[in-house]
């Protein structure tokens, strides 16, 4: 068995992790990147679709693209990539990671880790929907990757739940691989992902999206044949009377993603709306020298700020294994009105401050308002599927140095 | 002499364990669907019973505390993990519940069970911190354990085929020869002949349609339904033991109980249903609420919504006189039932083999068994990853590579461990996701699905639009999307 030492060790290799081991090599650290499938770029590898880079690289990208401009650094820095392995366990005491892959089982022991692993989709099991437990039956993400990568149909005739941008995007690429798509249903009154991927993926498709509306029962013995949507009420009660029954062999679930956190929660504080890790914004967690970025933090819009914080994860990760960091301070960030995902979670007033947020509902126009820093910032149609952004400069932060606390509010 | 063994659940396979130790007989099983342990062995609460709420005198309490003595020998032979949590069923303040634990701890002695004693609530809460305080006093059965039944339908076909058995799967049972009052011979769908001398007919919720077959006639099959939720391993940590209710009419009630690989159950319902439906296995909405309010109200707060990661139902046999059905027929003299095999089943399964093999078979064939005189009775051990030492892990990957291919991540399966499931019998995802437990975790196969479906096309040579969820209705991918 092996014994390896490195500066910052990053676990997984989408963009936040592909980001953080570039930033981090850029600081003259050592960096072992991890990844669990045969080769890096996570997700993206399957997003062939564009609209990916704008803010990044100032370009519009495919996922692949995307993928291969960060590919195309790691490969010119300090970084050892290691593909199919695994994380079986990590020491946070001594920041010793036990990795499994077929090169063998090492302990590779760490300055400073950065944790990218990203997030997974809402199982079908999890739904709790009634009714059999037939074959077709795919959360999209699967639905994608069988299309895209492995060059397979899910199945004939579809109909999609959730309106998340999976969701949408998969309606859209099995209409143009030949599939029938019979609705996109979504239980919130409004769509679930980005107002762009409603029109171009929908409308511009004829595909109807039937909105406070769910699936209360699947159907088939073997493969699926039927599924039943219900309208729902405010509190998503299925209304009675408002069923209807779509023949279907084919179930694409986008309905929702979970922040990849498990197996860290027993050392790492978790946010309860987040659902993901805990940071600061030096995307530290509450242990020194272990950092987080990307969707196991929040569950990101867009794939370009997953990697710019994955960005600023790895040249913190670097400085504090390289003894460059600071001692640093951290103020907890609230939530107040209309606030729903929220990062950071917690500020270190000498660096910059990124925040990021989702709205709890749409509202046709508000403010987000941090009083500590007397900024206020207007918006109109905001809606909970796109993030607000603000960027505050850490010259702005002095004043809040002595508080105990720094309020982000979202008022009407 | 031939012996025909239709089903592959627990009871099936463990009465071909038995008949294929035998010189004298060759063994025969025979399962419909396209793996063993597929049907009522997949869909329970996974309990051994201790023994002691079966009302004494039946033939399921005797069986049922015969077979949990027999069940740990039983699963170290053919490598299932068997652990002995203990179970409760605890009860409030009341007397009426007070008086049904000593009912039950009363008749748990008639029936012999073992391990029995009444707690109060300093013993109950140190057992369980994270039960309701409601509860005060638990009848405590230390012989109760948990286990994976369908693991022992696998593993004791897979001793009984290395021991000269054969095993045919996915081939129903539709016809057959009777001649002056004996099975001659039976008749599969694909249009096999087997010839038998005896047949077994250990087919869970289908015993009465396969009788008819044979133009016997069992008592009427009425079919329970219980519907499950299983937890997240994150739960596993708020119980130990088997938590019930008090019973009630219906049975066991709705209960929480940890599972063999650190994950929690809860369930089941328990719906009688009105027709004969034996692929009903639907959920609906009314059941899972019921199961996730039982559950609650045992440990609060245990079945929060992300550690939800499944749900589904099972069917269990009962008949009217709520017993199980071990009878040679009358008419037909060789053939035997092996029916109703409703709760406590699973516990039961291995003294139903010895019945059958050791009792029955020989008064009804007048033969005398003879053992052979070398028997494999004991499965290697398979090396799962998940349950070894970082260090030997090292050790066995500069060995095979594969063995650290993590293909589930959530369950740390290896692509070793998945092959060596397909070499096996594993014909599909189900047949490898039962054996190896790769794709039973929270992602439920989000992510390693599309790999499985490849390994699986790999090594059976076949398509990947192939590949079957279990039957071979289940398709999963309908071809290519261009050539």
């Amino acid at each position: 068995m092996k014994n390896t030492k490195t500066d910052v060790l990053v676990v997984g290799g989408g963009a936040g992790g592909m980001a953080a081991a570039v930033s981090a090599a850029k600081e003259g650290a050592h960096v072992i990147l991890l990844e669990r499938e045969d080769a890096v770029g996570g997700v993206l590898n399957q997003c062939i679709h564009n609209g990916f880079g704008l803010q990044f690289y100032q370009q519009e990208l495919t996922g692949p693209e995307f993928s291969y401009k960060l590919e195309y650094e790691l490969r010119d820095k300090d970084v050892h990539v290691v593909c199919g392995s695994y994380v079986r366990y990590i020491d946070f005491s001594s920041n010793s990671v036990y990795v499994i892959s077929p090169s063998g089982a090492q302990i590779i022991t760490a300055g400073a880790i950065v944790i990218a692993t990203g997030a997974r989709e809402r199982p079908f099991g999890a739904l709790l929907i009634p009714g059999d437990r037939p074959a077709g039956i795919f959360p999209a993400g699967l639905a994608q990757r069988y299309v895209n990568l492995e060059n397979h149909l899910p199945g004939n005739r579809a109909l999609i739940l959730g309106s998340g941008d999976i969701g949408l995007i998969m309606a859209r690429r099995l209409t143009l691989e030949g599939m029938e798509v019979a609705a996109v249903v979504e239980r919130m009154p409004y769509p679930g992902g980005l107002t762009r991927n409603v029109v171009q993926c929908l409308e511009d498709f004829g595909i109807p999206l039937l909105l406070s509306n769910t699936v209360t029962r699947v159907r088939g013995n073997g493969r699926l044949q039927s599924v039943e949507v219900s309208e729902v009420d405010e509190q998503f009660n299925p209304v009675s009377g408002k069923e209807r029954s779509f023949e279907v062999d084919t179930l694409i679930l986008s309905a929702g993603l979970i922040p990849q956190v498990e197996d860290y929660v027993r050392d790492l504080d978790t946010d309860p709306v987040n659902k993901g890790l805990s940071v600061s914004n030096t995307c530290e967690t509450n242990v020194r020298g272990v950092f987080a970025a990307g969707n196991n933090v929040a569950v990101f819009d867009l794939v370009d700020y997953v990697a710019a914080e994955g960005w600023i994860a790895g040249r913190h990760a670097a400085f504090n294994a390289l003894g460059k960091a600071h001692q640093s301070q951290r103020i907890p960030v609230v939530r107040k009105g209309m606030v729903g995902v929220l990062v950071p979670n917690m500020v270190d007033p000498n660096e910059h401050l990124r925040i990021y947020l989702r709205l709890k509902a749409p509202m046709d126009k508000g403010k987000v308002i941090i009083r500590e820093l007397e900024i206020e910032k207007s918006f109109v149609y905001g809606v909970p599927s796109e993030m607000i952004q603000l960027v505050v400069n850490k010259d702005k932060l002095d004043r809040i140095r002595d508080l105990n606390k720094l309020t982000v509010e979202v008022l009407s | 002499m031939q012996i025909v063994v239709i089903g592959g659940g627990i009871c099936g396979s463990l009465i071909l364990r038995k008949l294929s130790a035998l010189r004298n007989v060759s063994a025969v099983l025979v399962e419909a669907k396209s793996d063993l342990g597929q049907g009522v062995t997949k869909a329970n609460s996974a309990i051994v019973h201790g023994g002691y709420d079966d009302p004494h005198g039946t033939v399921r309490a005797a069986l049922c505390v015969k077979g949990n003595d027999l069940f740990a020998d039983l699963c170290e032979e053919l490598n299932v993990p068997f652990k002995r949590t203990g179970s409760l069923v605890v009860a409030r303040d009341n007397p009426d519940e007070i008086k049904k634990l000593e009912e039950l701890l009363e008749n748990g002695k008639k029936n012999g069970a073992r391990g029995l004693r009444i707690i109060g609530k300093d013993e109950l809460k140190k057992i369980e911190p994270n039960l309701s305080e409601d509860y005060k006093h638990a009848l405590h059965c230390s012989s109760a354990g948990i286990t994976e039944p369908w693991m022992i339908a696998i593993a004791a076909a897979n001793i009984g085929r290395m021991n000269g058995a054969r095993v045919i799967t996915g081939d129903p049972v539709t016809g057959c020869n009777i001649s002056d009052g004996h099975v001659e011979d039976i008749i599969l769908e694909s249009g096999t002949r087997i010839t038998a001398d005896c047949v077994i007919n250990a087919t869970g919720v289908h015993y009465n349609e396969v009788a008819s077959i044979f133009g016997v006639v069992t008592p009427p099959v009425k079919l329970r339904k219980g519907q499950y939720i299983l937890l997240d391993k994150l739960a596993g940590g708020m119980i130990k033991s088997i938590i019930f209710p008090t019973p009630s009419e219906e049975g066991k009630g709705k209960l929480v109980l940890p599972t063999v690989d650190r994950g929690v159950l809860l369930g089941p319902t328990s719906e009688r249903l009105d027709s004969y439906t034996p692929d009903d296995v639907a959920t609906s909405d009314k059941g899972l609420r019921d199961v996730i309010d039982a559950a609650d109200s045992l440990v609060p707060g245990i079945s929060r919504y992300n550690w939800i990661i499944k749900s589904f139902a099972g069917l269990r046999p009962d008949t009217d006189e709520r017993d199980f059905f071990i009878k040679a027929d009358d008419r037909v003299k060789n053939f035997i039932t092996v029916g109703a095999i409703r709760s406590p089943g699973l516990t039961a399964a291995p003294a139903i083999a010895e019945l059958v093999v050791d009792e029955l078979i020989p008064q009804i064939l007048e033969f005398s068994a003879e053992p052979k005189e070398r028997i494999v009775t004991r499965l290697p051990k398979t090396e799962k990853i998940n349950e070894l030492p970082f260090k030997e892990i090292a050790r066995m990957i500069d060995d095979d590579p594969l063995h650290g291919r993590i293909v589930c991540q959530c369950n740390e399966v290896s692509e070793r461990e998945i092959i060596n499931a397909i070499r096996e019998g594993a014909k599909t995802i189900d047949g490898v996701k039962f054996r190896t437990r790769a794709g039973f975790g929270r992602c439920q196969g989000s992510f390693c699905g599309w790999r499985i479906a490849q390994i699986l096309s790999r090594e059976l040579g076949i398509e990947l639009s192939e590949v079957r969820l279990n039957e071979k209705d289940a398709w999963i991918l309908n071809g290519k999307v261009r050539p």
